[in-house]
């Protein structure tokens, strides 16, 4: 019998410890953003993190854990909702919006033992009335005042140009972190188990993959995602409206995000939410035509290019840059087994 | 002139290529057992015939009409039924109900939900009783009187005696006794050997996709049958065609 | 405040979800499929009623009689055109192409009428507040009677339909198994376009009602979807049928509440859909695989 034994296993590949590389200089020049760069910058690219976290997360829940939600606003709003509460109950600013965020995730998990066992369009639409439900239950809380909102008068206490960095460093610690526990998680047993439930609950159970416990390890990081974004939200806008918070409209962006970028890829929700940063930038303002076109753009997408712009790339050039699967990497002369 | 040929059929599952170059021709009245162990091919072949099942090269004529990409209903309408492997029936629908809407397909002839409860006494007992709750014998009646009753020119029965018991076998082909003799030309997988060859006037042996055999049925010895079925004959990796004299 | 009267409002407003729900329902259970654009249809049907009853100065009833037909053969249009494609790429796909959908819909009747709320209650004079006075204490709105009265005679026609005729038989069949039922000589794709048909048709005829009975904006969708689904949920009973008492039981609830606090309506229908959702799932009536989506089927 002929060699097979050169055919190897390998998870990082060239392309990747490049990227790798280039990740790591990346991450250290933004964080020194706001020593050198006007205010301006640091407020839009505090904007462009908040849409890579949800774009990240809704992949992670659609993509990898195939669950559409359409009711992620709901961890949006909700972490802002407790940041001011923990605020107005004497918590310093930002560390009250981080335990705003943690008190989010934590009302993931009750919520998850519940919502998992749904499916297809009954999840998607489940956690939508989830969403509506905690809207309206905030909007009793006598400091809200319905749909008046209120303010996190905590942060005024900050200097404008302060608060700016501070803001933005929250929102890449928040990126790195998040980003990094998905991409530690999809090289992880988990990540495997994910994307082979992805592909096929039903095999994958009977191949005894603890089905439920990695979809609610995956919802409640992504709840926890939503929730920080929400919270430097809060953060950057001061005011809170429930309305504007928890209203589904971020859900359709996240979708869009995902959608376009390319669902199940890591870089994908990267490039998405990068896309619509410069499409909402430019065109944000323009009323509702925009809106219709992000609408036609996702049916557009879903029904044509369901693989999302990386999806293609990768697809076509075979190119990965995050070593988040395994690459076989074949021998250069395969030769044939010869007949007995 | 042939009722059906089939002209170098490729069927693919997915990445497998289930059906490989099959090349057969059926005449009208032919009664042609199909035959071959497990995976060999059988009932894609039949549902590519039907139309479930789009190939993926090769041409399928039916009645010198090519309907190798027409929709299934479509060939239904030109007088291919098949019965399935499994039975598919509608579970949540009666006997009646089962017999109905299949007759709404509307091809003229003499197969009824009268005519097909004449075949098969016990269903008219049954009429009104849930296709769910019916024993195998009779489900796999409806099964076949579903099929008849778009009054076919083809009819394709795959291994309608699965799952039952001998019993219940022999009295189905007894009832089809009449649509054997009928001159009705039929296309029968079947795992049972010897029930099949006492009714098939032809023989195809299909072995992972491919035929290795195709002969008239008296002509053609069991041994020849067998080796064909489990490929016994092949040697150096490459499969022999054996052709029956015509 | 009399009981009585507070469940039978309840009971009303049910016939109303159970109307909107039905079309929900009904395309779940031909087609798998959960339409996120269902919502919009029902205000779609209900600006195009406002258009034809507006131009033409007729009442919106008469308005329907164009209203109806052509809901019915934009929903075959989208079927045929969007939701086929969906259907065969896997689960993501519909719910992405129909949520993209509703927001099209909802900005383009943005663009087209504006933000201002409207209602058709001025075009159908006294029927909007005139009621049957029983006693001093209770009494059932015209309308509203007529709405439920609309919605059993809905549900129980579809109910015919589907059981005792050949159509009805066949969309059954393509229901249970549409490979098989094209292998019988049923055309699926007919069947899933005239399904589609039907469904918007009626959440047409329900947007129409709801503009009557109150107001709507372009964006008041979401919100028909979020009704029709508690409905067909919490009736769960795998049945038309079923639908009406869970849009029975959803009116009643938000009826309840709005008793101790107007502001509690809509909150008290969500919890009281969460609560019988969590029961039910603790109770075990839902398969380990299978959800609730048994009890989403069009078993008529």
């Amino acid at each position: 019998m002929s060699g097979r034994s050169d055919v190897a296993v390998e998870r990082w590949t060239r392309a990747s410890i490049v990227s790798g590389f280039v990740v790591a200089v990346v991450i250290v020049g933004l964080t020194l953003v706001p020593l050198v760069a006007g205010a301006n910058v640091i407020d839009k690219l505090t904007t462009l993190l908040v849409y890579i976290i949800l774009a990240a997360m809704w992949n992670a829940l659609a993509g990898y854990a195939g669950l559409v939600s359409v009711g992620q606003q709901a961890f949006f709003g909700i972490g802002a909702y407790f940041a001011i509460q923990f605020s107005v109950h004497g918590v310093p600013a930002y560390p009250s919006l981080v335990l705003g965020a943690v008190a989010g995730a934590a009302l993931a998990a009750p919520i998850s033992y519940f919502m998992l066992r749904l499916h297809g369009g009954e999840f998607s639409i489940g956690m939508w009335v989830v969403a509506e439900a905690l809207h309206l239950m905030v909007n009793q809380d006598k400091l809200v005042q319905g749909e008046t909102g209120t303010s996190m008068i905590a942060l005024n206490a900050y200097s404008h140009a302060e608060r700016l960095a501070y803001n933005y460093w929250l929102a890449l610690v928040a990126t790195v972190v998040l980003l990094g526990a998905v991409f530690v998680l999809l090289r992880s047993p988990l990540g495997a188990s994910v994307q082979a439930i992805r592909d096929d609950e039903d095999a994958a159970a009977s191949l005894g993959v603890r089905v439920l416990a990695a979809k609610r390890t995956i919802f409640i990081l992504a709840a926890f995602g939503c929730a920080m974004a929400g919270v430097v939200w809060l953060s950057t806008s001061v005011t809170f409206q429930p309305k504007t918070n928890f209203g589904v409209q971020w859900t359709a962006y996240m979708i869009l995000m995902a959608l376009v970028g390319g669902l199940g890829t890591f870089e994908g929700p990267i490039l998405g939410a990068v896309i619509f940063f410069i499409v909402q930038d430019q065109l944000g303002e323009t009323g509702v035509w925009y809106l219709a076109g992000l609408g036609a753009a996702a049916i557009l997408f879903a029904l044509f290019l369901p693989r999302g712009l990386w999806g293609e790339i990768e697809g076509r050039f075979g190119i990965r840059l995050m070593p988040v699967g395994y690459r076989l990497r074949l021998p250069d002369v395969v030769t044939a087994p010869k007949g007995d | 002139m042939s009722l059906l040929t089939l002209d170098r059929l490729d069927v693919r599952h997915g990445l497998l290529k289930a059906v490989r170059e099959v090349s057969c021709d059926i005449a009208d009245g032919e009664i042609l057992a199909l035959v071959g162990a497990n995976g060999a091919g059988k009932s894609t072949l039949l549902r590519a015939i039907a139309g479930a099942h789009l190939p993926a090269a090769g041409r399928i004529v039916f009645d010198g009409v090519d309907v190798t990409t027409m929709r299934a209903h479509n060939r239904v309408a030109l007088g291919i039924a098949l019965v399935p492997e499994g039975r598919r029936l509608f579970t949540t629908m009666t006997v009646e109900e089962n017999l109905a809407v299949a007759c709404a397909s509307g091809r003229p002839g003499r197969w009824s939900i009268d005519t097909v409860m004449t075949l098969f006494p016990m269903l008219r007992a049954r009429r009104k009783a849930r296709a769910g709750n019916l024993s195998g014998g009779e489900r796999q009646a409806v099964a076949i009187g579903r099929a008849l009753v778009t009054n076919p020119r083809l009819i394709l029965l795959d291994e309608v005696s699965l799952g039952l018991a001998p019993l219940v076998v022999e009295g189905l082909y007894r009832s089809l006794h009449s649509l054997f003799e009928g001159g009705a030309t039929l296309v029968l997988v079947e795992q049972d050997l010897n029930r099949v060859l006492g009714v098939a006037s032809r023989v195809v042996c299909m072995l992972e996709g491919r035929i290795v055999l195709d002969g008239r049925a008296g002509e053609l010895t069991r041994d020849q049958i067998i080796e064909a079925y489990f490929g016994l004959r092949r040697g150096s990796g490459r499969d022999d065609k054996v052709q029956g004299q015509p | 405040m009399n009981i009585i009267n507070l469940l039978t409002q309840g009971v009303l407003l049910g016939g109303y979800y159970a109307l909107v729900a039905c079309g929900l329902s009904l395309m779940f259970g031909v087609m798998r499929i959960i339409n996120l654009a269902h919502g919009d249809f029902a205000v779609l049907g209900a600006f195009l009623a406002w258009t034809v009853s507006d131009s033409a100065d007729i009442s919106p009833f008469l308005a329907l009689v164009a209203v109806l037909p052509i809901m019915a053969v934009f929903g075959w249009l989208v079927q045929r055109g969007m939701l086929e494609r969906s259907l065969r790429a896997g689960m993501l796909v519909p719910l992405l192409s129909t949520f993209g959908l509703a927001i099209v819909i909802e900005n383009l009747l943005f663009e087209a009428y504006g933000a201002d709320t409207r209602s058709l209650a001025p075009m159908i004079g006294d029927l909007s507040f005139g009621s049957w006075a029983i006693t001093d204490q209770f009494n059932i709105g015209y309308l509203a009677a007529l709405i439920f009265a609309l919605a059993v005679l809905l549900l129980g026609g579809l109910s015919l339909f589907l059981k005792h005729t050949p159509l009805g038989r066949a969309i059954r069949a393509t229901a249970e198994d549409a490979d098989t039922a094209e292998l019988v000589g049923i055309n699926s794709r007919a069947v899933y376009g005239i399904a589609a048909g039907i469904s918007v048709a009626t959440v047409a005829l329900a947007g129409t009602l709801l503009a009557m009975r109150a107001t709507f904006d372009p964006y008041s969708g979401p919100m028909q979807l979020i009704f029709a689904f508690e409905s067909v949920v919490i009736g769960g009973i795998g049945s038309l049928w079923g639908t009406l008492l869970g849009g029975i039981i959803l009116g009643m609830a938000q009826s309840i509440g709005a008793q101790f606090d107007p502001r509690w309506f809509l909150l008290t229908g969500h919890l009281v859909f969460l609560a019988i959702l969590a029961a039910r799932l603790l109770a075990g009536q839902v398969g380990a695989r299978g959800g609730l989506r048994t009890s989403l089927g069009i078993d008529a």
